[in-house]
């Protein structure tokens, strides 16, 4: 974990993973590239649909049939004191349910996501769910797994952790299971946590104590953690990077300043009008995106926002499409205002 | 699942306990119906099933003009014969015929065995004159589909499926089985359809304590193996009732254990439909339970309830061929599909004789037919679920 | 869960209420009272039967009292063992039933086990190998099972086997040991003559779990937890055996409830066809002779062995669905 910092942890490079159909081909995620450094974390931020869990999941290996990474890599650097030993492996190259994906998926890279409801096995009592997970990945007894995960479980401030661990997960409220799904996840203490809308089936305080847990937990154990989510408000609170996306791709990154006080891709600045904020003044109108995200069976040619941009060249957004250009330190935007 | 167009409706609904239009009720009905009839064409083996079921009641409704022999007419000399071949060309000419068929009695085996008369042919005639009926009931005729000259003559007959042990035509008993079979499964499953409707929808709209003893009956109902209940009650008919008492005690004696499935769906569309949006709004706006149940939620499970109702008739189809199987259900002279597999009980009288398992066709394809259909229904009954 | 248990009992009983309630019902049904048509039949044989006797006979069974009457002094007998006596065999019913009765059971629950042994592997495969060519074939032969009525399969096989191989497929016991007293060479020779009335019996059933269990398993194939247990990095084969076929498993295991009785009620005339020494051939032969304290006994000692099965088969669900065990503790 004492990586050097400057390295990306997580490089991705023109992702793609299509969905094929018999009704066509749904580019779900269409070359998507970004980088994600130790310790950090990464805003992945998008309307429905913009492919934000598909690359999650790419990135684990686990996209559901008939989805499948048709190009692009995952550069994923190992972790130095573990069995890797500090290399890059390309993880859209490995199998996706070898043996090599399955060492590193939950040991060094974990998912919690956004069904708290039904994000654990209604057969199986939360505890064994975790155990199984830590005895999976390190080598311990059941008894030394059990002690592990009832730790894991009062780190997360679960309150009762011996009796907890042995119910039923229908016998917890929302956010003690979102709670319990980020102890198993970080029982096998990833350099990588993938939050996939981690907070958004839980009301609005469940929300504030989830993330504060999660802030907390990555100051003790330094994991980089990729937060995927539709509420600007979540990124500005937690992010340090943020990357916008549009069907399938990213149309802008940034670090999360630049991204609220200095958008430069129409689509972000229209994300931005169009939610609500503390000092704005009370008459003023949110201003809804126009026009609703196209159907994946036809994206529009050239750039993918530009039936709905405002500020649409003809004739060359329609036809060209642009590709993610550096605009100054750690900025880039697909955008063709910017040459 | 809900009809939203109702709620969005520009016109003021109409106020409790004025009578619904039917012209109002077509169109609150006819897109739903129409997008499910465009689901269910997509179902191939639907509608081929919809199209042998049209078959099988063609021949329920023309039984008697498309049998060509009267079916209870036995003759010992005919006994056990053979399905004639059907020679389709006579030289050259379209010209369907049979051959004659003597029989002799094997002097060592004294089984009767029989040969075809190459010398004698059969001339088979479409709208022959035959024996006797009503056709659709009421006009009296003597014409049927095919036949042959002089029907009377004994000499002169054909035997498409060959005869039974009394010599009787299988070809006609068949028509007329299906006759049997086909309209005993229709009450049978209208009767278990009434108590299904009655029974489920009081359990599944006012739930409560009446829903509970209801579901507990059901529950207990479906733990009893039906048959040798069945069997207890259908050997209880008095010997010497007719044919149409019989008929309808064992039609009856089925439907009585037949309708806890019906009950079953309808009461889970009440339970789902009641909380639906257009329901609750209907209640809001004011309209009377009457109303809120026959013009809001009955058209929309309608097409559950037709496709749980065709899902049970193969159940019932099964149960009176099982019952007249083992000689408890329709007895003869009635005909019907158990009434003619009875013959095929005995394996060594079918090794030699195998025509005689013939009717466990239709049955099989009947209920293969309906299960189809029904699937077909009950996948068409949702248009608006994925 | 002892609240669950308490329930299934309490309605087990309720329904051992109603079929015993049936079965009266048939032994009452036709016309003329018991010890008349036991007179009568007696008669006809050449015995007699003394004034005395069938006076004890009418006190017994409290002839001409009201029906509750009769039917409580009949349970009375029954819970003492008495079942009455058998017309038709002029012996005690119990006696008449004898081994028929388990060998009924053996039938049924050889079907049963068939039933499970096959539909829960195919109905596995089906789901996780969706529209494969062996899910296609597994659904055609499901199609099968449930549009061909047992009896008429039954008739099938039998032509099938008499013509093809000129063997018998029917019957429990090979010839020889039909009459033969019970040793460890009759119970092989009954293992050995189980299979065929069993798959006859357990197709139907099959079939309708397979399509139960696909349905379900594809169900709970699409749900967040599945995704949960991949990304913690477990096989594939471990992922899908562990959870969600676990999950599947309990609205599977609920149906066996359902799957009982029918395979009782088949086994009756699936029997008469197949020339089973069950009760079923007994059944049809005592409802013909109209003997109907054997009759009604036979349909009562059918129905509360379905249900006990039911009842043990939801004692059994416990175990499976933990949710069940940890209700209300």
């Amino acid at each position: 974990m004492a990586a050097d910092a400057r390295l990306p942890l997580l490089s991705v490079r023109g992702l793609k993973t299509y969905f094929h159909q018999d009704e066509g081909t749904v580019k779900a995620v269409d070359g998507v590239s970004f980088d994600l450094t130790p310790g950090a974390t990464l805003g992945v931020v998008g309307e429905s649909g913009c492919g934000k869990s598909v690359t999650a999941r790419s990135i684990l290996g686990i996209v559901d049939r008939p989805g499948r990474i048709v190009a692009g890599e995952i550069r994923f650097r190992r972790e130095a004191d573990g069995a890797g030993a500090g290399d890059v492996v390309d993880l859209a190259a490995l199998p996706p349910n070898g043996p090599a994906m399955r060492a590193i998926r939950g040991a060094e890279i974990a998912l919690i996501f956004q069904e708290p409801m039904s994000s654990f096995s209604p057969v199986h009592t939360v505890g064994s769910q975790i155990v199984e997970a830590i005895m999976l990945h390190q080598q311990v007894s059941r008894r030394e797994a059990r002690a592990k995960a009832i730790e894991m479980l009062r780190r997360v401030g679960v309150s009762l952790p011996e009796q907890r661990v042995d119910q039923l997960s229908n016998q917890l409220s929302g956010g003690l299971r979102q709670r319990a799904m980020i102890a198993m996840a970080l029982s096998c203490h990833p350099t990588l946590l993938i939050a996939d809308e981690p907070t958004t089936a839980l009301d609005v305080t469940t929300q504030t104590q989830i993330l504060e847990l999660m802030r907390q937990l990555q100051r003790e154990d330094g994991m980089a953690i990729m937060l995927i989510t539709h509420d600007l408000g979540v990124v500005a609170e937690m992010a340090t990077d943020v990357v916008v996306m549009y069907l399938g791709r990213v149309v802008e990154q940034a670090p999360v300043d630049e991204i609220f006080h200095a958008p430069k891709h129409p689509y972000t600045q229209a994300l931005l009008r169009s939610i609500p904020r503390m000092r704005s003044r009370s008459r003023e109108r949110l201003t809804p995106i126009a026009g609703s995200v196209p159907h994946p069976y036809d994206r529009p040619a050239g750039c993918p926002f530009h039936p709905r941009c405002p500020q649409f060249i003809a004739g060359r957004c329609d036809r060209e499409e642009p590709v993610l250009r550096p605009m100054g330190a750690g900025h880039a935007v697909s955008c063709f205002l910017y040459p | 699942m809900a009809r939203p167009e109702t709620l969005l409706d520009p016109v003021p609904a109409p106020s409790p306990g004025e009578p619904v239009t039917p012209g109002d009720q077509r169109i609150f009905v006819a897109s739903q119906w129409q997008l499910m009839w465009w689901r269910f064409r997509r179902h191939k083996v639907a509608v081929a099933s919809a199209v042998v079921i049209a078959f099988f009641y063609m021949v329920v409704v023309g039984a008697d003009f498309l049998a060509y022999a009267d079916p209870n007419a036995s003759e010992a000399q005919r006994s056990l014969m053979p399905p004639q071949r059907l020679h389709w060309f006579d030289g050259w000419r379209f010209a369907p015929y049979v051959h004659g068929v003597k029989g002799a009695r094997d002097p060592q085996t004294f089984k009767r065995v029989y040969v075809a008369d190459p010398e004698m042919k059969i001339p088979i005639r479409l709208f022959a004159e035959g024996f006797e009926y009503r056709l659709f009931g009421f006009i009296p005729t003597t014409r049927h589909l095919i036949g042959v000259d002089g029907g009377r003559d004994a000499a002169k007959t054909i035997f498409l499926l060959g005869t039974d042990v009394q010599g009787r035509d299988l070809w006609s008993r068949l028509m007329y089985g299906t006759r049997i079979s086909l309209t005993i499964g229709l009450i049978g499953v209208a009767m278990s359809l009434v108590l299904g409707v009655i029974l489920g929808g009081l359990s599944g709209f006012y739930g409560g304590i009446l829903d509970t003893v209801i579901q507990r009956a059901i529950e207990i109902l479906r733990s009893i193996p039906t048959i040798p209940l069945w069997m207890g009650l259908a050997a209880a008919l008095p010997s010497d009732w007719t044919i149409l008492q019989v008929y309808f005690a064992i039609t009856i004696i089925i439907s009585l254990l037949g309708w806890t499935e019906l009950a079953r769906v309808v009461r889970g569309r009440f339970l789902a439909l009641r909380e639906e949006d257009f329901v609750v709004s209907a209640r809001l706006v004011g309209c009377s339970r009457r109303r809120t149940i026959f013009v809001h939620m009955v058209p929309s499970f309608m097409s559950h309830i037709i496709a749980a109702t065709t899902l049970a008739l193969p159940a019932m189809i099964v149960s009176e061929t099982a019952l007249s199987f083992l000689g408890l259900g329709l007895r003869p002279p009635a005909i019907s599909w158990g009434v003619l597999l009875q013959q095929a009980q005995n394996v060594q009288t079918v090794a030699i004789s195998p025509w005689l398992m013939l009717p466990a066709l239709p049955v099989i394809v009947a209920v293969m037919a309906f299960n189809f259909l029904g699937d077909g229904l009950r996948d068409a009954a949702d248009p608006y679920g994925r | 869960m002892l609240a669950y248990i308490g329930r299934r009992a309490l309605l087990a009983l309720f329904t051992v209420w109603a079929i015993s309630v049936l079965s009266f019902a048939i032994i009452q049904l036709p016309p003329g009272d018991y010890v008349t048509s036991y007179i009568a039949q007696m008669a006809s044989m050449g015995s007699a039967v003394s004034d005395e006797e069938a006076q004890a006979l009418r006190l017994q069974y409290g002839l001409g009292e009201p029906m509750y009457v009769q039917y409580l002094k009949w349970m009375n007998q029954i819970v003492r063992g008495n079942f009455g006596m058998s017309m038709e065999w002029r012996r005690p019913v119990i006696e008449v039933i004898g081994e028929r009765l388990w060998l009924t059971v053996a039938v049924s629950v050889s079907a049963l086990i068939l039933t499970w042994a096959l539909a829960l592997p195919i109905g596995i495969y089906s789901a996780v190998r969706q529209y494969s060519a062996g899910d296609y074939i597994a659904t055609f032969i499901g199609f099968i099972g449930l549009a061909v009525p047992n009896f008429l399969l039954a008739l099938v096989l039998l032509y099938l086997g008499f013509v093809f191989f000129n063997a018998n497929i029917g019957g429990l016991f090979s010839p020889e040991l039909q009459d033969a007293p019970w040793g460890g060479a009759k119970v092989w020779d009954l293992l050995k003559h189980l299979p065929i009335p069993a798959l006859i019996l357990g197709l139907a059933g099959t079939a309708q779990q397979i399509r139960i269990m696909r349905a379900n398993l594809l169900d709970e194939l699409r749900k967040p937890y599945v995704v949960t247990a991949r990304s913690k990095g477990l096989p594939e084969r471990t992922v899908v055996l562990k959870y969600p076929v676990r999950v599947a498993l309990n609205p599977f295991a609920s149906t066996i409830g359902y799957t009982l009785p029918y395979i009782v009620s088949g086994s009756i005339i699936v029997s008469l066809v197949l020339g089973l020494p069950t009760v079923g051939p007994l059944l049809l032969k005592a409802l013909i002779a109209q003997d109907m304290f054997l009759a009604g006994t036979i349909v009562l000692l059918l129905g509360v062995m379905t249900v006990a099965g039911t009842l043990i088969s939801d004692i059994l669900l416990v175990w499976i669905d933990p949710r069940i065990r940890l209700e209300d503790t």
